[in-house]
């Protein structure tokens, strides 16, 4: 968002939070398609909610919820008509923002002198709009817009994109087994990086969303829907299920001086155990949100007169990832599952002031042996031989 | 000192340079030394300790300190030792051919925070190449540093790298050169044994000296036990790091090291930044 120039806006009653029903939902969607955007929303594909192209309301998963637990997903009727009664799948925002696989450019060489030239792949921004993201993604697009375009290089394709993005959140009146956002202090509740927030109110009297406005964009969106005003009450509802959501969470992580922990015991032998368990297939890192390492693939045509360079996500589950010559830096999954997990949770707060996790559980999920990394940190914080010490980090702050 | 920001002319920071060989040199059987001349000749103004990505035309892109001299931003230069894939297709790199260059990169080794000091310049095997600007630039401004001590390491004498310099120096009264190799035949004179013997009896005040250090990580690691052992504390004690590295650019990740991105943060650390991670394996 923080790219986008603000329009000038005069407050006026179109501030106020309004009530959409379902068919202006339907209107929401057209009229961002109207608009140039491409709609990209939940829809149900092969047995999992995925993140899709949508046109039309009946696109996305009505009447559908699913289960979730430590390697299991399974998705299961609802007895209503709730559009988003259901939380994650297996698709991050991600890939809409950083493609999983990308030509960054080509080059041609001369016959002559063997000199090359570089043509760069023209940067594809479409007006994309995305439809149903949640409070832990909101928070997860926060982190990465850190990690893209927070430092001294910018990564100009992830923000071209984030330019050209529109954000519809929806608050999760519901969570998974597998949800710990508040313990990440991420959600339920949506409250920043969006141009428009839904909560979905159903019962037996009436079935309509809740709209509320987080940028100009957003509010001369809602503007244009012609939907009613909503009273207070209907904000204290929406409110109060949200609320409910944030009780029925079950998973919990105890973030307290979490680096210290993990960089205090880096030697403790919870590492191997849970090594004995992970088989280091990588599902975890392709569907976290947050996940951003990527590789290059330099190759030529068979003439060798024309080279590409590919950037294609990458994960530190991989033996070639850490390689130099002589052999990889972190040859057993003890050490893969260490440098992940203290990345996450530890080192990613130095490198980039946040946490590298925002709770939404999909690692907990996809992992084919129901690796669980809250159930990780709370082994090592219960057995913690070596007391959390001053670490390299802090020393490493003072010298620098 | 801020070290130099990197030449970039294309809209993605993932786009390379073009750069074309002037001369190539061969320092070992192994190991050699371009001149490159960078974007049709403009200067490249570097930091010592510094490095590039050095684009292969589709074989791939490494990265390699820049290993020439830093007051003299005319030329750049390279020395590699051939590992793998990508420094095999360098080695058959002869003048008039091209290569992309991306850079430079990273942090530099801390010659003006050592002025007024005594220096020590300990490097194993190719670790001499990202440290011979260092050495260029303390001959260069000689008076502003006390002693100047020199120790490097080699697998073997024929493996020693910038042999003729290394006698130039070690002519110089003003600087101490000790060399030592980990085999030799008898025709070898000089010393035989692991680098660290050489600590003890070289001739720098530890409680007023910066080392430098660039090799091997266990080479390095037994190097600062030694250094500790005579006295001379982390925080004046620098060495150069090195993992896989895809992007230079702090984008990639694959560079982490702890908190660290060797890449941006790096590749060379003031040691009591990395210390308690160095004792932490496959880390
Ligand atoms: C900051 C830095 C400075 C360096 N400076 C020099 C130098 O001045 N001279 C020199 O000879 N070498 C230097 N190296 C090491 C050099 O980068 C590797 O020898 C080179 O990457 C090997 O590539 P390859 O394709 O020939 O080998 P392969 O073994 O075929 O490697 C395949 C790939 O693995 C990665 N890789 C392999 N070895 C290393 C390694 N040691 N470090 C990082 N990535 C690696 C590369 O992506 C490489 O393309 C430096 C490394 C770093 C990180
Ligand atoms: S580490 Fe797991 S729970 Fe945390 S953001 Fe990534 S996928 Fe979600
Ligand atoms: S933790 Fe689970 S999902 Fe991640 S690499 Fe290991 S087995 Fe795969
Ligand atoms: S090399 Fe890519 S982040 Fe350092």
């Amino acid at each position: 968002m923080a790219r986008r120039t603000p329009k000038t806006h005069t407050p006026g009653p179109d501030d106020a939070p309004m009530l959409l029903d379902v068919e202006g939902l339907g209107r929401l969607i057209a009229l961002l398609a109207e608009e140039g955007y491409v709609v990209l929303g939940p829809r149900v594909r092969d047995g999992a909610v995925v993140y899709d192209e949508v046109r039309r309301v009946a696109d996305l998963p009505v009447g559908w919820t699913e289960e979730q637990a430590p390697g299991r997903y399974r998705l299961v009727r609802r007895d209503d008509e709730a559009v988003f009664g259901f939380t994650l799948g297996p698709h991050a925002w991600k890939r809409s923002l950083f493609p999983p696989r990308r030509r960054l450019w080509r080059a041609e060489r001369s016959e002559g002198d063997g000199a090359f030239t570089i043509a760069e792949e023209p940067v594809e921004a479409p007006k994309q709009a995305f439809l149903g993201v949640r409070a832990c993604e909101l928070a997860a697009i926060a982190v990465q817009d850190r990690v893209f375009m927070g430092g001294a290089y910018v990564d100009p394709v992830y923000a071209a994109r984030r330019a050209n993005t529109f954000i519809v959140a929806v608050n999760c009146t519901q969570a998974a087994a597998t949800c710990f956002c508040a313990s990440m202090d991420t959600g339920p509740q949506a409250r920043s990086g969006f141009d428009l927030a839904l909560t979905e109110l159903l019962d037996d009297d009436r079935h309509v969303f809740l709209l509320e406005a987080g940028t100009e964009t957003g509010r001369s969106f809602a503007a244009r829907l012609s939907a009613a005003p909503a009273v207070p009450e209907d904000v204290a509802a929406a409110r109060a299920v949200v609320a409910r959501t944030a009780e029925a969470l079950t998973r919990t992580l105890d973030t307290d001086g979490i680096r210290d922990l993990l960089f205090g015991n880096l030697d403790h032998p919870r590492w191997d155990e849970v090594a004995s368990r992970c088989l280091a297939c990588t599902n975890c890192t392709l569907v976290c949100p947050t996940c951003f390492c990527s590789t290059v693939e330099d190759t030529t045509d068979l003439t060798g007169a024309v080279a590409e360079r590919w950037q294609t996500w990458d994960s530190c589950f991989t033996m070639d990832f850490s390689y130099i010559h002589g052999g990889s830096v972190r040859k057993t999954h003890r050490a893969r599952y260490r440098q992940w997990l203290t990345h996450k949770l530890a080192s990613w707060i130095d490198q980039f002031g946040t946490s590298g996790c925002v709770g939404c559980g999909r690692c907990i999920t996809w992992c084919p042996v129901g690796i669980d990394l809250t159930e990780e940190v709370r082994a090592i914080r219960e057995s913690a031989d070596i007391p959390p010490h001053t670490t390299s980090a802090n020393q490493a702050q003072a010298g620098r | 000192m801020q070290p130099p920001t990197p030449l970039q002319t294309a809209a993605h920071p993932m786009t390379p340079v073009s750069g074309r060989v002037l001369r190539r040199r061969w320092e070992t059987d192994d190991t050699f030394t371009l001149d490159i001349e960078v974007a049709g000749g403009r200067p490249f103004p570097f930091a010592p300790g510094q490095f590039n990505m050095l684009y292969l035309f589709g074989v791939g892109e490494v990265p390699i300190s820049i290993s020439g001299d830093p007051d003299d931003p005319s030329k750049l230069t390279h020395t590699t030792r051939e590992v793998g894939v990508v420094t095999r297709a360098m080695r058959r790199l002869r003048p008039g051919d091209t290569l992309g260059v991306r850079g430079p990169f990273g942090s530099a080794w801390p010659v003006s925070e050592a002025e007024g000091r005594d220096v020590v310049v300990i490097a194993g095997g190719i670790g001499l190449a990202p440290l011979r600007p260092v050495v260029y630039h303390l001959m260069r401004h000689r008076l502003r540093y006390n002693r100047i001590v020199i120790l490097y390491g080699a697998r073997s004498p024929e493996d020693i790298l910038y042999a003729k310099e290394l006698g130039q120096w070690s002519a110089r009264l003003d600087v101490e050169v000790l060399v030592t190799v980990d085999r030799a035949a008898r025709r070898w004179r000089g010393n035989v044994g692991v680098i660290t013997r050489l600590i003890p009896r070289a001739p720098f005040d530890p409680e007023n000296v910066v080392a430098m250090v660039c090799g091997p990580e266990i080479m390095m690691s037994f190097t600062v036990l030694e250094l500790h052992r005579r006295g001379v504390a982390s925080e004046r004690i620098h060495v150069s790091m090195e993992r896989n590295m895809k992007c230079a650019i702090g984008l990639c990740g694959h560079c982490q090291y702890g908190p660290h991105f060797i890449c941006k943060d790096g590749p060379v650390f003031r040691f009591d930044a990395v210390e308690d991670l160095f004792r932490v394996r496959e880390f």
